[in-house]
């Protein structure tokens, strides 16, 4: 992964001194709160229900096992020991105090971590498919690139006062399992008839109140212009996105405002002055970042392992866990391994400090001391030899980290809503955990099978509900929790967004009505139909109207006033 | 207004440029000139540019003028020579619209004179402010100027060029 040099050291350590100063002047009243508002955003600093909440930078969801120690060890002596991984890969922590801030910035910047840009008008994070390197159907390496504009957005001068944020993700695999559609910016790694690297270009997608696919506006940009386009495009959103209305100035409002055609045009006619300028990348560059991200050094393996094998066939839970949990390698003999965050009781995406040194372990033993997060909110281990396969299962499940549910009803997505999160209208995490106890026998989860199950607490989608399957939106009706439920959202090439079914559920008819759909799932799927193929093929009215039947799924559950 | 002080190039300077505003219901080619260097608004610029011109022309009163984030730049391309002062205003510290102003300026337009930023600025701006371009800055009621003067120094490097830096951190990387 990429190693810091000097430049990249001084730089973010220039940023923790420049931020320890700020919020000295905050605490001494030289800064208003309005003005720090922008500057602690820009450090990952939200002031939340329970005081501030902090989120660490994960970029491109990549962490080596130091990494995540380290993250481990601050949750436990800033925090109340365990933190919360995020659809877009960060890290957040609920319970650090103001004041603190500067100082846990300065010891994660040891190990090459930050928090910057995690919020605010800026350009956020940079987001990419957890198998990067490791997936077959890989076309190239998206993390280089990934690297590259995370160093050109970092303290970009131009851009810290954006109308709005801006999301940038990249996929360099046929699959997009990076949600590249619903960002501001989606990168599809791409090559033409010469064999030559560059992306297709979207732009204007998002989530949000009003949800958008992004569209395409540049069908090739070779590699070389990266910089310099995606400088123009943020150009334009900066002079002519709206700032008059918070919920109208993504770029995907001016670019459905302008309309595809015109945004592109307006785009490239920017473009044409700074293309081939100083920003154009170099050879040079792009290598010396690839090697960073050279595959490790792999063994040479035969590619079914015996002892696997064997246990396979013996051990039936191992087989479920091998099933929903391990994915196909491009080199033979390993497998990438899900460390699954979600289960009955936990919020999904939550890590205690402990799990989080469990899954460093595992990297160092087992997977040259790298671990991914994922936008499904899980933990990766992208490189484990098959035949340590079942070690690592049963030293996963000893640290929590082993449901067998990877994308089934279990793993499903959810924002800390408003237990937490001092946007939400609702809670997320009651309404998870209803769910997940409602399904939690595993033979019916594996018989129901993939099924993408997503909640937000807000219309700002932080849990993605619109690209569910199932999608559950919280909405505040009167001072009291309603959800709102979409069906038939789904995320990567073919990325839809749902379709709300009709009125919202009170919080206690959410399994219920869960149940329904599922049960009208259930009822008209063919053989070997997902759910969301059945959905396909039988359109929404036949959910619509089995999730509003009057007989309750079950009539013991008393109707409760949510928000109690 | 006399001998206010700005930062400039880095350090405290007395100032003499006054700005003019457009006051509603005064068409631009009313607007009175006060005697003295004037950064004045598109709208004035456009209305009365041949008597700005006859004032330095005549009395050698230099040539000001200022933007507010609607103003499209473009519509000055033609006369930034003219000015020894543009000036940018930014209503609002969070409204980022200027930041691409002056690097258009600098970068496309090509203007190398005095370059200004104005109204709700501060210490916590002024880096970014000097990398697109701005070389002096007239900072927001009650900001102290020089606190403001240690944040040239805030970073040692940048990745990105700017006004401040021709290449790249990628170009510039020792290998």
């Amino acid at each position: 992964m990429y190693q810091y040099d000097d430049y990249d050291h001084a730089i973010v350590q220039a940023r923790v001194a420049q931020f320890r100063g700020q919020t000295e002047r905050y605490l001494a009243g030289e800064l208003s709160d309005d003005e720090f508002r922008p500057l602690r955003l820009q450090n990952g600093l939200y002031i939340q229900r329970h005081g501030p909440m902090l989120r660490l930078a994960v970029p491109y969801g990549l962490l080596s096992a130091k990494q995540l120690r380290k993250f481990a060890d601050i949750a436990r002596r800033y925090d109340r020991g365990f933190g919360h991984f995020t659809t877009r890969h960060n890290l957040q922590l609920n319970w650090v105090k103001l004041p603190d801030v500067p100082e846990i910035l300065a010891e994660l910047a040891q190990d090459e971590l930050h928090a910057i840009q995690t919020s605010g008008n800026c350009i956020r994070n940079v987001t990419t498919d957890h198998f990067a390197g490791v997936a077959a159907d890989e076309i190239a390496d998206p993390r280089p690139w990934a690297e590259i504009l995370r160093q050109w957005s970092s303290f970009h001068p131009e851009f810290a006062y954006l109308p709005r944020k801006f999301k940038v993700a990249i996929s360099g695999a046929t699959q997009d399992r990076a949600a590249i559609q619903v960002h501001d910016l989606g990168l599809q790694v791409v090559r033409n008839d010469a064999g030559e690297i560059g992306f297709k270009v979207y732009a204007g997608g998002g989530l949000g109140r009003t949800p958008l696919l992004g569209q395409v506006v540049r069908e090739f940009l070779p590699w070389q212009h990266l910089l310099t386009y995606t400088e123009a495009l943020v150009r334009v959103f900066n002079r002519y996105g709206r700032r008059d209305n918070a919920y109208k100035a993504r770029i995907k409002i001016l670019v459905k405002a302008l309309g595809r055609e015109e945004f592109a045009k307006q785009v490239d006619a920017e473009w044409s002055h700074l293309k081939n300028g100083p920003s154009t990348l170099t050879t040079t560059e792009v290598a010396r970042v690839s090697a960073q991200f050279a595959a490790p050094e792999y063994e040479t393996l035969a590619p079914d392992d015996l002892c696997h094998l064997g246990h396979l066939r013996e051990d039936k839970a191992f087989a479920r866990w091998v099933e929903r949990n391990v994915h196909a390698h491009k080199i033979a003999g390993y497998a990438s391994v899900t460390l699954s965050l979600k289960k009955p009781g936990a919020a999904p995406g939550d890590a205690s400090s402990e799990q989080m040194e469990a899954a460093a372990e595992l990297a160092e033993r087992y997977s040259f001391g790298e671990i991914r997060v994922s936008h499904e909110q899980n933990l990766i281990l992208a490189d484990v030899p098959q035949r340590e396969l079942y070690t690592v299962w049963h030293r996963a499940k000893a640290a929590g980290l082993a449901s067998p549910t990877v994308g089934l009803l279990q793993d499903l997505i959810a924002c800390p809503g408003g237990d937490f999160c001092g946007l939400a209208n609702a809670r997320s995490l009651p309404i998870a955990a209803a769910i997940q106890e409602r399904f939690e026998d595993l033979d019916y989860q594996h018989d129901i099978g993939e099924l993408e199950l997503n909640i937000s607490g807000c219309m700002n989608s932080c849990g993605h509900h619109h690209l569910g399957a199932i999608g559950i939106l919280g909405v505040d009706k009167n001072g009291e929790e309603w959800y709102q439920v979409t069906v038939g959202g789904r995320q990567g090439n073919a990325a839809r967004i749902g379709e709300v079914i009709g009125r919202a559920f009170a919080a206690a008819e959410v399994p219920d009505a869960v149940e329904r759909l599922i049960g009208a799932y259930l009822a008209h799927r063919h053989v070997d139909e997902r759910f969301i193929d059945t959905y396909d093929r039988i359109g929404e009215e036949v959910f619509r109207n089995a999730a509003y039947l009057p007989k309750p799924a079950h009539p013991h559950q008393t109707r409760k006033v949510a928000n109690g | 207004m006399a001998n206010k002080q700005i930062i400039k190039e880095r350090r405290l300077q007395d100032d003499a440029w006054k700005v003019v505003n457009l006051v509603d219901g005064v068409a631009p080619f009313d607007v009175c000139l006060p005697v003295g260097p004037l950064l004045v608004p598109v709208s004035v610029w456009n209305a009365k540019k041949a008597c700005l011109i006859a004032r330095e022309y005549e009395h050698g009163t230099p040539l000001g003028i200022w933007l507010s984030p609607e103003d499209d730049v473009a519509e000055i391309a033609k006369d930034v020579d003219d000015f020894t002062v543009i000036a940018v205003h930014f209503p609002k510290f969070a409204d980022g619209r200027g930041y691409s102003t002056a690097r258009l300026l600098r970068e496309r337009y090509g203007y190398d004179g005095e370059l200004r930023a104005f109204g709700d600025i501060g210490r916590d701006q002024i880096f970014f402010l000097n990398r697109v371009g701005f070389d002096s800055f007239v900072l927001g009621e009650g900001k102290s100027a020089e606190e403001a003067l240690t944040a040239f120094n805030d970073f040692p490097e940048t990745y990105q060029a700017g006004a401040d830096q021709p290449e790249p951190l990628f170009r510039r990387r020792t290998a």
